[in-house]
């Protein structure tokens, strides 16, 4: 039946489907990613998000959301040079969790690894 | 057929298998270097870089100079041990050689002279020998003991230990351990039997006699002691006790000029086995601080040679330098931890392919201002840097005031230097289009990669220190003296990582009286804040800066005084001391 | 008749003094400034009904007159020490005998140049909330320029929840604070453009959540969610500052005349001599720590040592006068004990 309208699929976050198998990697060797509180300070003072549109605070969402089809191009843009670490009032471990996603997409492109 | 006849072939066939084993891991280890490092090698082998690798080799291989310089006791340990036993085994050789008339005689028979040469001998100087030889042993006994103790100690009283052993380990060590016991007894109850030892032990055989058959015992003994050095050699290129010869090795390919790749080679693997696994990297360790107890240089390497290193392992660590410093061998245990990095990040370097920087950004200029990311986070240091630099009346440009990519270190130390050339390609580019002929930076992390990885010889180089001392010594800026004390900090990567130590304290010390430290220079502290180190806590890094800030503060200075936005702002962070950056204890000094 | 003595005679001290007394004890203050009162002397007007911070220290004043309570000024407790029930307490070359002890000694405001990044110390027109009260009072607010701020920016937050200053708490009052003194600058400015930049607005009172929708709706205050990590100063001498637009995702930049820093409530070097001296456990957190959260709220871990007000956690001039009331009723239950 056509109601005249129907949700828009691509907006809609459907965490039912969610991919969360990245997440679940990066919590493994990283769990400083959880206490995040989005103050957005990381991305104010990040030396990529400067240069280009990256926002290393929207790639801990994307992870929770499982919005997995951008990040390979986006956490690319980071340049690891570490000032959301002096920054971030909740001591979150960034550069590492960029290291872990770039590992984690690393594996689950090439093995077909369980992430 | 008699018992002579057999017992010395478990040594005779240890011995012949440790050699060939060695001698095919050193072939092996040529081969794979590059074609550049064996034209080094064949150059400098009649040069006098192999004398001084032969007197690097006795100073470090045998007396173990620099493992005194470390630790007293640890160096009498491992000079007892490998020193005696050489002197063991050339004495030995002089002994037997003058009492047959002639050098030409089983190779074996040096090594049991005692068991075969039973009758009271004349030959010259027999009784020399006879105590030399007894010398010897008991010094390399000493040393022995030294071993016993300190494994039991480290057990008993908790203490920092080398590594867990794996199987083999303990096979070789206990061979290691009864070796010179078992040759003690061997020769006494010899001397006992025969008298052809010297009275000394003679006295000893004798004392023995008075309660048991040494007869029973004595080819057992023999035997034994021909069986543990046949088990010690046949497992020594198993274990960790193959450094004795891969450490020679690794001086003369060192001395020659061989070094180490961005990638894995066979010169990595001749490093990593060099390593005795003493454990003076632990104690030099400030992770230990952080309760970080499995990522220590002598693990690391061990791990690259059991091939079970893991990214948390590899990854934790500061790379501030401190145990390369102290380490006896003199491994490069920073740049093999580099090596492994590029290995193991090598399938996922960025390619930055959003950075097009045109050369007409540049602005033309004589002297560049690369502040860095982490100043930007220190505004005190930049506002100094460009209240200095209008003052200098050099015409400069600012280059990253609004932005600019990374200098690329944060990345290298991260293993990603594919990634970093694209990031130093695009800083180059901007710079040389700059036309300056000056590039002064305020961090010791950009300072090091634009001194050693960007490719611009005509463009001078400089940190800030460097350039204020230029000014001040030009009087084109004039400090005053003030009654304040303070001490320097030095930052691991000016330090260690550029051996830059002198400067900044002489610039230093036209404004503030600097107090002296015991670990400063050399063994300066990390600040905790390396960016080097992927996986410690920020918890962690605290309990670092904590306890380096607390030795500061027993000198009792007005404040401390760095050269690295990183420091400055990891230190702040423990509220300690007040921490100023050098430029900042200059502004406040400047005399207008 | 009991001796009781206080340490620390601001808004708490005094309540508490004033209650104590008021249940026949003979009470004594031990004052380390020149006057009683306390950081009520650095404040204009007081959030939410924007009463005269005069007012309430009139108040405070009058009340102590009426008792005959002893105040120490000028004076810091140098030593102390317990035999039996007693505390003796050492101030200059005086002893004091106590039943019991109160420690109200209060806190101190974040020392914001420990967070380099923004710029306290280091930019002109970078303050505190403690300094713009100042400003409040003289009813001058030129910058270094000469002129009133066409723009002014309040960050919240500042040396509160945050782990680069092990400071893990939220100091409570600031958002408030910050969102009346937006109120109060934009009544004396009213040409002025302002922006609050926070992390979380805390208005836990319902009179502070009315305040917010004033400051929305009368006064066209900016509430931009988002912290900033990076001040620096453009060419003309302006203040800019980068934060990040959480809710929309996009980095943002703004040019200034004037900073404000709402420094949180800090306790850790204020409080460590006290605490030293009684010898009472304090919290990571540097508070005074007290044997229960929910029924032994200012009861110290040695006997007879009592605390009220702010060094046991952040609490608001309303909360810190009924803390200091019911504190001194537990520490009159606990005086009859003896």
């Amino acid at each position: 039946m056509d109601f005249g309208f129907s949700p828009i699929e691509a907006r809609t976050i459907d965490f039912d489907k969610m991919d969360g198998r990245i997440l679940k990697y990066v919590l493994q060797y990283e769990p400083s990613l959880l206490v995040c509180l989005s103050c957005g300070g990381c991305t104010a003072t990040c030396s990529a998000g400067n240069l280009t549109d990256f926002n290393i605070r929207r790639i801990q969402l994307m992870l929770r959301r499982g919005e997995v089809e951008n990040l390979q191009t986006e956490i690319n843009k980071c340049m690891l040079c570490g000032k959301c670490l002096l920054i971030c009032p909740r001591g979150v471990n960034l550069r590492n969790v960029v290291m872990l996603i770039k590992k984690a997409l690393t594996l689950y492109k090439t093995e077909n690894h369980a992430i | 057929m008699q018992f002579s006849d057999y017992f010395y072939y478990p040594f005779l066939l240890g011995s012949l298998y440790l050699f060939a084993v060695v001698a095919w891991r050193f072939v092996k280890w040529f081969a794979g270097l590059s074609k550049i490092d064996k034209i080094r090698v064949r150059k400098g082998l009649l040069t006098k870089k192999t004398w001084d690798s032969i007197v690097e080799s006795v100073r470090e291989g045998l007396l173990h100079f620099k493992m005194f310089r470390v630790n007293k006791l640890l160096g009498y340990m491992h000079m007892s041990l490998a020193f005696g036993w050489f002197l063991l085994i050339v004495v030995g050789h002089v002994e037997t050689s003058l009492y047959y008339h002639s050098s030409f005689f089983p190779f074996h028979h040096s090594i049991f002279f005692r068991y075969y040469v039973t009758e009271p001998t004349d030959y010259v100087g027999h009784v020399f020998f006879e105590y030399a030889m007894e010398f010897l042993l008991l010094f390399v006994l000493s040393g022995v003991m030294l071993a016993y103790f300190k494994r039991f100690r480290s057990k008993s009283f908790g203490m920092k230990k080398t590594t867990r052993m794996r199987y083999g380990d303990h096979i070789a060590l206990t061979a290691l351990w009864l070796i010179f016991p078992l040759r003690f007894f061997c020769e006494t109850f010899n001397a006992g039997i025969y008298g052809n030892g010297s009275p000394f032990f003679n006295g000893i055989g004798q004392f023995f006699a008075s309660f048991i058959n040494l007869e029973t015992f004595k080819n057992p003994l023999w035997f034994s002691y021909s069986l543990a050095l046949g088990v010690f050699f046949v497992a020594m290129p198993y274990t960790r006790y193959m450094h004795i010869p891969a450490e020679i090795n690794f001086i003369f390919l060192r001395n020659w000029g061989v070094k180490l790749k961005k990638r894995v080679n066979t010169y990595t693997m001749a490093e990593v086995y060099s390593c005795s696994r003493c454990g003076v990297c632990i104690d030099a360790c400030q992770l230990n601080h952080a309760g970080i107890k499995n990522s220590q240089s002598v693990y690391v390497l061990k791990n690259i040679r059991n091939k079970n290193l893991t990214d948390e392992v590899l990854f934790n660590c500061l790379l501030c330098g401190k145990c390369q410093e102290v380490c006896p061998v003199g491994i490069d245990v920073n740049d093999l931890r580099i090596t492994q990095r590029i290995e193991t990040t090598l399938q996922y370097n960025s390619s930055y392919d959003y950075l097009n920087l045109k050369e007409s950004e540049a602005k033309k200029t004589d002297i560049v201002y690369f502040a860095g990311c982490m100043t930007h986070l220190t505004p005190a240091i930049k506002q100094s840097m460009l209240k200095i630099l209008k003052l200098s009346g050099d015409n400069f440009w600012f280059m990253d005031e609004n932005k600019a990519p990374c200098c690329g270190r944060p990345l290298m130390l991260a293993g990603q230097f594919d990634a970093a050339q694209k990031l130093i390609d695009n800083n180059q580019k901007l710079i040389l289009a700059s036309g300056a002929k000056t590039l002064v930076v305020s961090c010791p992390i950009c300072y090091k990669v634009f001194k050693e990885d960007y490719m611009m010889p005509d463009v001078d180089v400089k940190m800030h220190t460097e350039y204020i001392l230029n000014l001040v010594e030009k009087g084109r800026l004039k400090l005053k003296q003030s009654t304040q004390t303070a001490v320097y900090h030095d930052p691991c990567e000016l330090g260690r990582g550029s051996g830059m130590y002198e400067l900044p304290r002489e610039l230093l010390k036209k404004s503030v009286t600097l107090k002296p430290m015991e670990n400063e220079r050399e063994k300066a502290y990390c600040c905790g804040g390396s960016l080097a180190n992927m996986k410690i806590s920020m918890d962690e890094r605290s309990v670092i800066s904590e306890q380096a800030m607390r030795e500061f503060s027993t000198y009792k200075p007005d404040f401390v005084v760095t050269s690295c936005p990183l420091c400055k702002k990891t230190f702040a962070k423990t509220d300690i001391l007040t921490v100023k950056d050098i430029a900042e204890v200059v502004v406040e000094n400047l005399e207008i | 008749m009991k001796n009781v003595v206080i340490v620390g005679g601001g808004i708490a001290g005094v309540e508490t003094a004033c209650a104590l007394a008021e249940c026949g004890n003979r009470v004594t203050i031990i004052e380390k400034s020149d006057k009683i009162g306390g950081k009520l002397n650095r404040w204009y007007c007081l959030f939410p009904d924007f009463k005269k911070a005069s007012d309430l220290k009139k108040y405070l004043e009058e009340k102590i007159s009426k008792f005959d309570i002893e105040i120490k000024l000028n004076s810091e407790v140098e030593k102390a020490e317990r035999n039996g029930n007693i505390w003796y307490v050492y101030t200059g070359n005086v002893r004091y005998a106590a039943d019991a002890v109160v420690l109200s000694t209060g806190y101190e405001l974040f020392d914001a140049t420990r967070k380099e990044e923004l710029g306290y110390k280091i930019y002109d027109n970078v303050i505190t909330q403690g300094d713009l009260e100042e400003k409040f009072k003289t009813g001058n607010f030129k910058t270094t320029f000469g002129e009133n701020p066409k723009r002014v920016a309040i960050v919240h937050c500042v040396g509160s929840r945050d782990e680069k200053c092990h400071n893990l708490y939220c100091s409570k009052v600031c958002c408030v604070t910050g969102v009346k003194q937006a109120i109060e600058l934009s009544k004396m400015l009213p040409e002025t453009q302002i922006f609050c930049y926070y992390m979380d607005l805390r208005m836990y009172d319902k009179h502070f959540e009315e305040l917010y929708r004033t400051a929305q709706e009368h006064h066209n205050i900016q509430f931009i969610r988002g912290r900033v990590s990076e001040v620096s100063q453009t060419p003309d001498n302006r203040l800019a500052i980068k934060t990040e637009d959480t809710l929309s995702g996009r980095p943002m930049k703004m040019k200034l005349d004037m900073l404000v820093l709402l420094a949180g409530i800090d306790t850790k070097k204020h409080n460590s001599k006290v605490a030293e001296i009684f010898g009472v456990e304090r919290e990571e957190s540097g508070f005074l720590k007290s044997k229960d959260f929910h029924i032994g709220a200012g009861i110290l871990s040695q006997q007879g040592v009592f605390a009220s007000g702010c060094c046991i956690s952040p609490m608001s001039i309303k909360e810190t006068i009924e803390n200091a009331r019911s504190s001194a009723l537990q520490i009159n239950q606990y005086l009859k004990t003896l």
